[in-house]
């Protein structure tokens, strides 16, 4: 595959992630904060993103498994990884954690273990889409060229 | 005559705990030309004024371990400290807004902070403030 073919198929896959509603507009602003003088920001934010979300999902996990169920601590770790998520652009992530939210003020842990599930499953989704993605930036900077810098939702 | 970038002429301290915050943060300060020094709660905010820095700019997050946003906007007011300080919370209720307003707030933002909210910081700190962002 050419560096032509390899930056359209990023082109293709970014815009389909936006499509499918995997990331929101934040995506796109960390992708205009990057530039020759921080060439890995992009890849630097999501990466403490990837290790905010690891360890919130284990407080989470620990939490909602106790005998009491303490939903302040469970609401403060959800409004963490809602702040994260958001932070990158991660919405089907911050959109599951909002829904999380409500059960955690309603005090119902069925709802709140099926929330966790939920969450787990966008995280993982993102994660995967984002490593892909980087993948791809990888191989087209192997190849001598560089990561297009405009994306056309337009047609 | 030529518009100057005023960023290039203000610093700004953020204040967040969260290091992903921080890193956004600091390199959307330093897009505009913003130079800046990042704290991670409001008793480091307080204490890096009481050894004489200051900044035109101060970004505060709300929830903070040892200080929370809310104290150390009270703190850095009774000081005499006549920064622009900026709340920059995930919170919405509007009574814990509102709280974050009256302990010294120049203006509130939600996160995630973006490029438009930032100038719009900028310009009402200086309105003939211009970016040559991108």
């Amino acid at each position: 595959m050419d560096v032509g073919q390899m930056q359209r198929q990023w082109i293709d896959y970014t815009k389909s992630l936006f499509l499918e509603g995997f990331l929101d507009g934040q995506f796109l602003q960390l992708q205009q904060l990057q530039d020759e003088n921080n060439p890995d920001f992009v890849v630097e934010v999501v990466s403490l993103f990837f290790e905010d979300s690891e360890r919130l999902l284990k407080d989470l996990t620990f939490a909602l498994n106790q005998n009491g169920v303490d939903f302040k601590k469970v609401d403060a770790h959800v409004h963490q990884l809602k702040g994260s998520s958001s932070s990158i652009g991660a919405q089907r992530v911050k959109n599951a954690c909002i829904a999380f939210r409500n059960f955690c003020e309603e005090q119902n842990t069925d709802a709140c273990l099926r929330c966790l599930q939920q969450v787990k499953q966008e995280y993982c989704l993102v994660k995967n889409k984002l490593e892909t993605l980087f993948g791809l930036e990888q191989q087209i900077v192997a190849a001598g060229g560089s990561i297009p810098t405009e994306l056309s939702f337009s047609g | 005559m030529a518009r100057r970038n005023f960023g290039t002429q203000v610093t700004a301290l953020v204040v967040d705990d969260n290091a992903l915050n921080q890193k956004i943060h600091q390199r959307l300060l330093e897009s505009v030309g913003v130079r800046n020094e990042v704290v991670t709660n409001g008793k480091e905010a307080v204490d890096i004024h009481c050894h004489g820095k200051r900044f035109d700019l101060i970004l505060m997050d709300m929830d903070m371990p040892i200080m929370n946003g809310i104290q150390a906007t009270k703190e850095l007011r009774s000081m005499g400290i006549g920064s622009m300080i900026v709340g920059v919370s995930s919170r919405c209720p509007e009574t814990e807004i509102r709280k974050f307003m009256e302990s010294g707030l120049n203006d509130y933002h939600e996160k995630p902070l973006n490029t438009a909210k930032l100038n719009s910081i900028l310009h009402k700190m200086n309105p003939n403030f211009t970016s040559n962002n991108k």
